[in-house]
């Protein structure tokens, strides 16, 4: 029989708290750094420009079509080779940018494509300058009727973070991993750690219905 | 000694293929029944059995994979049985793909008319041959599409099999690269070969994504 022994989990859970802290930091950081990366790579790739688009669609195919584990290793171990190092948790940010910018340009294109061209026309016919149709005819209702496939992508990214552990970037599985190397009580160690990572899902999927609520819900009828 | 990147480190990558191949095979097939199960039991008519299917996707799709790998695992030993890494990932992967599965399915299941369903009880079929003869085929054709661009999900997560040692195409890789030191081809080597493995399936997908967007609006 199997004894279970939640004891070393429970004297560290400052580490792990900790461990916790700075996935959210790491995955805040890469969400608003790769909705940057996929508007721009979205607004390439509906530009005119060919051979803008040709690289955008490369990016996001490749990137699509190999694992993350295999792109943090070829940032990581690869491209040192080529002179390009980093920190591992440098190493692990711009992994989890480049990734989640692929996903992101897909579903914000998607997005942009959404928007009817009426719509902009009837901008433009209203007298709103280029830059007012973009933001508030084009990109607030395009991020509306994709803030759903956004944020669960972005939850995605949050779990996918995990993996970073692999090249001993710090987040939660590392201090996990830590813990687990001078405890040995693996099975309870990985418990607790997945339901902290349940609860950050948890967490961020709340702070997106509160973000909707606050910035994309349509003005309601007082 | 420092072994150069030849044909034969080539070799012994492509041949990890196999592997790669077979888990996502078996993560395929038992999640395709797991999957079935859990969809069944999601759009079943008894609340309780319903909200346990719920229960068990918002798990499996709210936490990471790599931690059930982990858990997997660790809970061999936990059970009593010998620790192998073919197995845990095996069982792993076959939970995932069921959560997600099932969750696609649920969603295949429920786009089909409701009318359909309760003319097959109008003429008394039973639940069994409601699902078997009328909902499920017409779901089958719904389903399709997502099913195969989830199996491009499946496989690049069986790369995460590696890190609980199950020697496949990514940790084929890591073992030329520690006697090559040659990271930068061995790992592109490596992204290639799963690009193989994942692009047409993912422009399959995207094919018979359209082509069902068409037949639904014409």
């Amino acid at each position: 029989m199997y004894n279970f022994n939640f004891q070393p989990v429970f004297e560290n859970l400052d580490l792990l708290g900790y461990g916790a802290l700075l996935t959210i930091r790491m995955s805040l950081i890469a969400m608003v750094l790769g909705l940057i990366v996929s508007m721009l790579g979205a607004v390439a790739k509906t530009s005119g420009i060919r051979p803008l688009r040709w690289l955008v669609d490369v990016y996001v195919e490749v990137i699509r079509n190999t694992p993350f584990l295999i792109q943090i290793f070829f940032i990581f171990f690869g491209l040192p080779a080529v002179g390009i190092s980093m920190s591992p948790d440098t190493a692990a940010i711009v992994a989890l940018v480049i990734n989640v910018g692929a996903y992101g340009t897909e579903i914000i294109r998607a997005g942009i494509e959404s928007i009817p061209g009426g719509q902009i026309e009837a901008g433009k016919a209203l007298g709103l300058s280029p830059v007012q149709i973009f933001r508030y005819v084009v990109v607030k209702p395009a991020l509306r009727n994709i803030y759903p496939s956004l944020t669960s992508q972005f939850i995605y990214l949050m779990l996918t973070s995990s993996v970073v552990s692999v090249i001993s970037a710090n987040d939660l599985a590392s201090a996990g991993a830590d813990l687990n190397a001078r405890t040995f009580a693996s099975f309870e160690i990985y418990l607790v750690l997945t339901v902290m990572y349940f609860l950050l899902a948890l967490g961020f999927s709340t702070l997106f219905a509160a973000i909707r609520r606050n910035f994309f819900s349509y003005p309601a009828s007082r | 000694m420092i072994r150069e990147f030849t044909s034969a480190e080539v070799l012994f990558i492509v041949m990890a293929v196999r592997w790669t191949l077979i888990l996502s095979a078996i993560a395929f097939l038992g999640g395709a029944l797991g999957g079935l199960l859990i969809a069944l039991t999601r759009t079943s008519a008894s609340k309780g059995l319903r909200r346990m299917a719920a229960g068990f996707i918002q798990v499996f799709q709210g936490t990471p994979l790599l931690m059930q790998l982990f858990l997997v695992y660790f809970g061999l030993a936990v059970v009593g049985l010998p620790i192998n890494p073919l197995l845990a990932a095996a069982v792993a992967l076959t939970l995932h793909a069921s959560a997600y599965l099932g969750e696609i399915w649920r969603g295949a299941i429920e786009a089909v008319p409701s009318g359909q369903s309760e003319a097959a009880s109008a003429l008394s079929l039973s639940y069994r041959d409601r699902m078997r003869h009328v909902v499920l085929p017409q779901a089958l054709r719904l389903a399709i599409a997502p099913t195969v661009g989830f199996l491009v999900q499946l496989i690049k997560g069986t790369s995460l099999a590696s890190i609980i040692g199950f020697t496949e195409l990514t940790r084929a890789g890591q073992i030329i690269n520690n006697a090559t030191f040659q990271p930068f081809l061995v790992f592109g080597t490596v992204a290639a070969l799963y690009f193989i493995l994942c692009w047409p399936l993912s422009l399959l997908a995207r094919h018979m994504e359209a082509r069902m967007r068409r037949a639904i609006t014409r």
